[in-house]
């Protein structure tokens, strides 16, 4: 599995083009296509190797998840990513896919707020479980005083 | 009513009732702050819920408020066992956004800095993960003994080198902040002759022990599968017969000019852990001999010195950087949007992935053993919090 075979496979059953992202493979989804792409990126193009998964927050655009796969194997990398839509925090979860996810989406709600639907334990992993709000977002200010201590 | 000193209570216990232990968050083993909420049938566990975040700071916010220049002497706090490695993570993501020239010097520098701090950083592993196995090892901390103090030849190389022991500020974006000081040569080949034979004294030391084999040997398996689902890397995912190693895999800085063995082992337990770590301590030893043989001459940065904060400006955009540090992928994600300060930071924590196979192997084994997983892992909590 070549990255010139993994984008053509990519193309015909997505109809997206991947880009070259520093020798990964960009891949930018629709909300409602990640967990097939996940399983699609897991099972036919082997990428076994669940690196790590994000977001970022675009402000007005709303939020963007984005995760990097690899196939250790071939050496392949592919960076998927999907913008939610300004407002929308839910998203797919991709456990059933990877067991890795878990954490990685744990971390993710926590830091963001983004809300994994199927993900088998949904609860923050960084802060405390009373913590208000997302630190990552944009819009939650450096110097959000701490609540009083309970 | 008095109460009879005397009256035996008994209690029913067929082994079969679930009991909930606290491990942690301040337990010995934990080298950190973590806390482990173990659900156990006897003495055995049958379920783990690893709670982390204790240590956590928030770095990537902390990121997004501090410039290009400011952050990497904050990076290093990260994973503050192996802080050349995080602190070259960072500073190798800014140089892929903005395409900075890294002089070949500095380049050799930088591979000397991250081979040094993996032996200091397997020295510290080998040592706490010895104490944590206990009594069984001849008397708790005698290993750990002798290996802290190998590593403080390290870190006296490296407060030679950087003035710092333990949190350096040596990496700056296009090189590095300090050349070596006169002799300094000398002095490292003399660190890595002593290190090189304590290794074999430490080995002899532990592979001779039937104790130890018996709490290492087909302990904690991760098969590959397992592995490579969860993410771990470094000697983890050596251990369980994948060879990927980043310095082979996307070879940075100067790694391709050097000869060395990347180990793999089969087995999955502690013990193909521990024989990946002890043969990663020779083949660094390796890897800075040749450096310092072939340490070209010429400047260290491609920068002039730091005159303000706000000098390093990357154009927009995204970038990746990965390296091989002493625990695995350490990883920086930066976007920029063309200000002085990044607009997202993401860390990609060796640890943190690595930590996160234990709810998954940890089932079925006893109390002891999760002490014994656990070090085997070699977490660091700076590094899994962030």
């Amino acid at each position: 599995m070549t990255s010139a075979d993994a984008s053509a496979r990519i193309r015909e059953r997505f109809g997206v083009e991947p880009t070259a992202e520093g020798g990964a493979l960009g891949v930018a989804l629709p909300r409602e296509r990640w967990l097939t792409f996940g399983r699609f990126a897991s099972d036919e193009l082997g990428c076994r190797y669940f690196n790590w998964l994000s977001a970022i927050d675009w402000k007005d655009q709303g939020l963007e998840v984005l995760c990097r796969v690899e196939n250790l194997d071939a050496g392949l990398v592919v960076t998927a990513r999907t913008k939610l839509g300004a407002g929308e925090t839910r998203c797919a979860s991709l456990v059933p896919v990877w067991r890795g996810a878990d954490w990685m989406e744990r971390e993710c709600y926590d830091m963001f707020g983004v809300v994994f639907e199927g993900h088998p334990d949904p609860r923050r992993i960084l802060l405390a479980e009373d913590w208000e709000g997302h630190p990552l977002r944009k819009n939650y200010a450096v110097d959000t005083p701490l609540a009083p201590y309970r | 009513m008095a109460v009879d000193a005397r009256q035996i209570v008994e209690i029913g216990y067929g082994g079969s009732e679930r009991l909930t232990m606290n491990m942690g968050p301040q337990h010995p083993s934990a080298h950190g702050v973590f806390r482990a909420v173990l659900t156990l049938e006897g003495e055995t566990v049958v379920a783990v819920d690893a709670v982390i975040g204790y240590l956590h700071r928030c770095h990537e916010k902390l990121g997004e408020t501090l410039t290009y220049v400011q952050y990497p002497s904050i990076a290093s706090k990260t994973d503050y066992v192996a802080a050349m490695t995080s602190e070259l993570a960072y500073v190798s993501a800014v140089e892929k956004l903005g395409t900075f020239e890294v002089p070949k010097r500095a380049q050799y520098l930088r591979v000397i800095a991250a081979e040094l701090q993996r032996i200091a950083s397997h020295c510290l592993w080998l040592g706490t993960w010895c104490m944590d196995m206990g009594g069984a090892l001849g008397g708790g901390a005698t290993v750990f003994l002798y290996c802290i103090r190998e590593r403080e030849l390290i870190l006296d190389r490296f407060e030679e080198l950087t003035g710092a022991r333990l949190l350096y500020g040596f990496h700056q974006v296009g090189g590095t902040r300090y050349d070596v000081p006169a002799g300094w040569d000398a002095k490292v080949r003399e660190t890595l002759d002593v290190i090189e034979q304590r290794i074999d004294e430490y080995e002899a030391m532990l592979e001779g022990n039937p104790f130890f084999l018996a709490r290492a040997r087909g302990v904690g398996v991760i098969s590959r599968a397992l592995a490579e689902e969860v993410g771990v890397s470094g000697p983890l995912i050596r251990g369980s017969g994948v060879s990927y190693d980043i310095r082979r895999a996307e070879p940075y800085s100067s790694y391709p000019d050097f000869d060395f063995r990347v180990p793999v082992e089969t087995a999955g337990d502690c013990y193909a852990r521990y024989r990946v770590r002890m043969v990663e301590f020779r083949e660094s030893i390796k890897i800075v001999r040749q450096a310092l043989d072939g340490l070209p001459a010429g400047p260290i940065s491609s920068r002039p010195g730091v005159k303000s904060v706000g000098q390093i400006r990357v154009p927009k955009g995204e970038a990746y950087a990965r390296i091989e540090g002493a625990r695995g992928e350490v990883g920086c994600y930066l976007v920029s949007d063309g200000g002085p300060k990044p607009y997202r930071m993401k860390w990609r924590g060796a640890s943190f992935s690595n930590l996160a196979v234990l709810p998954h192997i940890i089932p079925g084994h006893k109390v002891a053993d999760v002490v014994a997983i656990m070090g085997s892992v070699d977490p660091v909590f700076g590094e899994v919090d962030r």
